[in-house]
């Protein structure tokens, strides 16, 4: 069997489209800010795939390593502000988050 | 690719699915956690059949070790309001929401999976430590120190959005209300 780029896009874009049903449908921000990890780890893949075709330069897995420092980064603000929003609301549900709503 | 290479991709392939979807479908935190997890792991493995070792390691020692550790120390904290059963509210609009993502990602994957280029031979130091060292250090030497500011940045932000108040800083505040306050009525008088 032969493997070419067209089956690993294939599953970066399943990947990216498991996470974004999750962020749209789960209310749970926990669950919902791991979605957005999957979908930034599936942009990565895809990244690094391109890069597999195009091997004279190394950019795009220099761009992957961006991407991954900056979600990194992400993921720790983003924890941040759910504890503070927890210590505000006593719940974890996005719908309740209104306050610069009304 | 050699049969052992597509063995490698096509069960890396199918955990990586498996994970996501328990991320997304379980109901309680810690597993969702565990499925990303699994998540992280397979696509690792995957990052290895695109020769891309440096970056496979990365993954492993950030997501796995750093990020989900960071999700269940959270989870941990939060304690049972982590979990929490309103996902049936409003569930209409969110599932039609969540079909129609479905099926523009389903119709994506179908025709990329059209697109074909096969995978050439590489260099000798494509995606090794030496290889991306020197494409990072020759190549992209300011943002990659900007990385550290950012994550620097990130920090401090994150302590700065999570941390209590302490008693002698709300009571130093209520202090300040009733000073500006008689000095307010001071004023009118």
């Amino acid at each position: 069997m032969d493997v070419g780029i067209g089956e690993y896009l294939a599953l970066c874009s399943i990947l990216f489209g498991i996470g974004a049903i999750g962020f749209l449908t789960r209310r749970n921000m926990l669950i919902q800010l791991m979605t957005i990890e999957i979908m930034l780890n599936s942009v990565v893949f895809m990244l690094l795939a391109f890069n597999r075709v195009h091997t004279g330069s190394q950019a795009g897995q220099v761009f992957g390593f961006f991407v991954i420092a900056v979600a990194a980064a992400e993921a720790a603000v983003g924890l941040a502000i759910l504890i503070s929003y927890f210590r505000i609301k006593n719940s974890v549900e996005t719908d309740k988050a209104d306050l610069l709503k009304h | 690719m050699s049969t052992a290479g597509f063995l490698l991709f096509l069960v890396s392939a199918v955990l990586a699915i498996v994970g996501a979807v328990i991320t997304v479908a379980s109901m309680r935190p810690l597993r969702a956690a565990m499925g990303l997890l699994l998540h992280v792991v397979a696509l690792s493995a995957l990052y290895l059949t695109l020769n891309a070792h440096l970056l496979a390691v990365l993954q492993l020692l950030i997501y796995a070790g750093a990020v989900v550790v960071l999700f269940v120390f959270v989870i941990l904290l939060l304690g049972p309001a982590g979990e929490f059963a309103g996902d049936s509210e409003k569930l209409i609009g969110r599932v039609m929401g969540g079909c129609s993502a479905g099926a523009v990602l389903l119709l994506t994957a179908f025709s990329l999976s059209r697109h074909d280029a096969e995978f050439g031979p590489v260099g000798a130091d494509y995606g090794t430590v030496e290889g991306l060292g020197n494409a990072l250090y020759r190549g992209a030497m300011a943002p990659f120190e900007m990385v550290s500011i950012t994550l620097l940045v990130a920090v401090v932000g994150a302590v700065a959005i999570s941390r209590v108040r302490t008693a002698r800083e709300k009571a130093s505040d209520a202090a300040d209300a009733e000073a500006r306050k008689l000095a307010n009525a001071g004023g009118s008088n």
